[in-house]
Formats: structure tokens, sequence, C-alpha cells
């Protein structure tokens, strides 16, 4: 920042200040507390039963798969959207829409929303049904809700990747004798895949967190789709230890992310 | 001895581009103009980036219908376009790479050109730690190191310093002439004018005048044309 307009910033006035505190409060304290709360002698035996260790398996597993489906869907749909630039104004605007809806959406009206569309009287679903195949409440069911709710963030990330990488290098490794395969391997993707990684990254994040999408098109069976953030919930009524065992864990993994992404992929975010 | 012939059309919203030329091999043709009048557009319908009707002839043999990647023509881009995210040795080393070799091999076929360009000492750089002169060196080393049948070079010194044009054009001057094939070299500049043996005018999509420099100075067809070899 030059100097001139450093100085011209004035120093927050005491309102600002002490309501900006409570706001760090707001986000702070409630973590500080999980922390506090946390019976930590207790917690190598918490963490290992069976309870948790199923869910953090399916959770790990679920949004793993996901993140895959994301990626495979995803990078192709950030490609149409980046592309959208040249069509007219009402496509390009509906699809950017579109996209931008699971990440505005409550989740449990977009679990509704798949039940009504999946379940077994769903408009698909009694095709499906027809042929045998039962989505709702089954570990496919979760990974439809995660992706639903998750993809948005890698779509948005890889098309902006696309967008800031110079398509005139393409044109550059054309005339250099790239075919379109080589062009696409060894020159857009390697550009954007700094945009893939996070985009990843942050999908598989919001996957794992992902609580009303899943409980309601998935429902709430052990080993079949109790992710962690549901088995976390349900335990607060019985075993209060164990929640706050789920939620450490779940508090880890995400601080782990915030970890790996800080230099690598979101410098402007973090720094 | 072959000649690159082009005859090709562009058409687009204000004024169709269209371009009627002929380049021997060991020679260099010039296309200066005003802004906007269609150079690079010239440039991308001979690459092949730019959708043209018309023909392309080298030696007789038709190019136009070919995509950018068969062409064969070296283009040295404005902006460069160096990839970011390889280094300089694998920047020269990125059309050996597509041509099928292994990505050893391909760094070996570059080092005669990080040799001829000077660029031994800087191979491991990235572009963005580059000056404006080094990486027109690895832009031109790029573009030769594809063994093209034809050299097109796109402005280029507006990439660069001041300062230091005067000894890049020099080195320019040495290399195009190293250069078997036809060159040809899009700029607004007289000085740059002066690296090519003969000189073609284009103004609002046409040609309007041919020449040497001199023979344009001498009888300039056009207000713009005066301006220019005044």
């Amino acid at each position: 920042m030059p100097a001139s307009a450093r100085r011209r910033t004035r120093r927050p006035g005491p309102v600002v200040t002490i309501l900006a505190a409570l706001g760090l409060a707001l986000l702070v304290l409630p973590l500080l507390g999980l922390l506090l709360r946390a019976p930590w002698g207790e917690l190598p035996r918490l963490l290992a039963s069976t309870e948790v260790l199923q869910a953090l398996g399916l959770s790990l597993l679920t949004a793993s798969l996901s993140t895959l489906a994301s990626l495979v869907l995803g990078i192709p749909l950030a490609v149409l959207l980046a592309h959208s630039v040249a069509w007219s104004v009402v496509p390009r605007r509906l699809l950017r829409a579109v996209i931008t809806i699971p990440m505005v959406l409550p989740p449990v009206v977009g679990g509704i929303a798949l039940l009504l569309l999946l379940g077994r009287r769903g408009v698909l679903g009694q095709w499906l049904a027809e042929v045998g195949v039962t989505l709702p409440f089954t570990t496919g069911a979760v990974v439809i809700a995660q992706t639903f709710v998750a993809m948005p963030f890698l779509v948005f990330a890889v098309e902006g990747a696309l967008r800031s990488a110079d398509r005139r290098s393409e044109l550059a490794a054309a005339s250099l004798g790239a075919s379109r395969a080589q062009v696409f391997r060894l020159v857009t993707l390697p550009l954007v895949a700094p945009g893939i990684g996070a985009g990843a990254v942050l999908c598989f994040t919001r996957a794992l967190g992902e609580f009303g999408a899943t409980i309601t098109f998935a429902g709430s069976f052990p080993g079949v789709t109790r992710t962690l953030p549901i088995a976390s919930y349900l335990a607060m009524n019985s075993d209060p230890d164990t929640a706050i065992a789920l939620a450490l864990l779940l508090l880890a993994v995400s601080l782990a992310v915030l970890l790996a992404l800080r230099d690598r992929w979101l410098p402007g975010v973090v720094r | 001895m072959s000649l690159l012939e082009i005859d090709l059309v562009v058409p687009r919203d204000a004024f169709d581009v269209v371009a009627r030329l002929e380049v021997p091999s060991g020679r260099a043709l010039a296309l200066v103009g005003p802004n906007g009048s269609g150079k690079s557009t010239v440039l991308g319908a001979i690459a092949g980036l730019v959708a043209a009707t018309g023909t392309l002839r080298l030696d007789g043999r038709d190019l136009a219908g070919l995509p950018a990647e068969s062409r064969g023509i070296g283009l040295v881009f404005q902006d460069l376009l160096l990839f970011p995210h390889l280094s300089v040795r694998d920047n020269v080393a990125f059309p050996a790479r597509v041509r099928g070799s292994a990505r050893a091999a391909a760094r070996a076929a570059a080092d005669p050109w990080l040799d001829r360009f000077d660029l031994r000492d800087l191979a491991d750089r990235h572009p963005g730690a580059l000056s404006g002169g080094q990486a027109q060196r690895v832009a031109l080393a790029r573009a030769l190191a594809s063994q093209p049948a034809v050299l097109v070079l796109d402005e280029p010194m507006t990439s660069l310093d001041v300062e230091i044009r005067d000894e890049v054009r020099a080195d320019l001057a040495r290399d195009i002439r190293a250069f078997d094939g036809p060159t040809i070299v899009v700029s607004h500049d007289v000085a740059d004018a002066a690296l090519a043996d003969e000189v073609a005018v284009l103004e609002r999509g046409r040609i309007v005048q041919r020449g040497t420099l001199a023979q344009l100075a001498a009888a300039p067809a056009t207000p713009w044309v005066r301006r220019f070899t005044r």
C-alpha cells in the first residue's frame, strides 16, 4: 500500500473496535470452548471406539468419492462456464446461477430436492427402482448429497484458474507444433493445476462437513450413511464426550487443510 | 530455394484484411502499417491461429488447410507468450517434446539453442525471472527450435526497454540472416523495417505499397508511408 493511502486510512473508532472484538469473539470463543471442554485424557479411548472409527472411515471414503466425482464432472463444467463468456447474456447468467444455487441453498433443501428426484417415488427414482436401483439411505446417496453441495466450490475455483491462465499460451503451444491433446496436457493442465488443487481441497472439506443434505437424503445408518458430522450431532444427546471427540476430529482435519492451503493455493485469502 | 506465397483474406467487421505477398527463402519482408490496419491478423492467418480463406503456399504446397501445429510456421508473439510454468530450458525444449521426444531427450535437443542464444546460465530460471531482452532471446530460441520453415516475428521490439532495443535489433538482424527460410517481421517502427530486405505497407486491410525502404521514402504512396519513412 502506498504511504499516502495508508495515511488516509483512519484508526478505527471505539464503536468499531468493540464490535469487531465481539465479532472476533463469536468466531473464536466457541472453538476455544471446545478445546477447553475436551476430555483430553479420555480422547485416545473415545477416538478408538468402533462408532468413531466407523464414522471417520465413512466420512473419508465418501468425501474422497464426492471430490473425485466433482473433479470428473466439475472440471468440464468449469471449462463450459469459462467458455460461456462468449454466449449471450441470458444463458450465460443462467448457467452461473444454476451452479451457484447449491452454495446459497440451505443444504436441507438440497436433501429434500434430491429425495424428490431420486427417492423411490421420485421423478427419476421410480425408473431406477424398476431396474432395481435404490439410492436413498445408501452410501451412494451420501456421495450424491455431498457432491451436490460441494462441487460448485470446485467449479468456481477451476473456472477462475482457467480464466486467469493466458489462453494465448495455448496458441503459442499450437504454433510450436503441439496437438490439441498435447496443448491440454503440457500447457493448459499445468497452468490450471493450482486452481484444480485448491478447488479439490475446498470441495473435500465442504463434503466432509456436509450434514443437512446428507441426513435428509441418506439418513443416519451407522457404517452406511452416518458420517462424522451426523455421528457427532447424534452423540451430543447420549454421549457428549464422544460428540466432542468427533467434533475435535473434524476441527483437526479442517485446520490441517487450512495449513496445507496456506501458501500454495490461497495466498490472498490466508496472508 | 523455396518461396512463400501468401494469398489470404480474413473477413472482419470493419473491413476485410487482404494479404497477397511473396517472400523467397533467405529473405525478410517487413509488414508495416498503422495500428489496427490488420498486421497481426495477417500473421495470425499465416500461422493458422485466425480463420482465413485463400491459399498459403510454401514451395507450391498449400498450408492453408492445415491446423496451426502442422504448418511449420515459427511465430514469435508480440508479448512472447513464454510458458510461465516451464523453465527456460523446458520452454526451448517444448518443440522437441511435442514432436515426441522424452523429457531428457528434448532437453538435450534444446542445449544447442540455449548455447546459441547465450541462455545456458538462465536455463533453470522461469520466465517471470527474466529481463525483457532475455525473454526475447528465449522466445526466438523456442521458435527456431521448432525448426520452422517460415519465421514470423510480431512487433519484436515492443516488449523491450527502449535503451536495449538497438542492441537486440542488431542480434535479431544476425539471426534473421542466419535463418534460411522466408522471414516476416511485423512492426510499426521504421527501425524494425530496416531488418528486412523489403517492406510491405498495410492500411485498412489492404497492401498499399511494396518496395525497399529507400523506394518507399522516395515515392511514398500514402501520407502514412511518408510519415513512416521520414
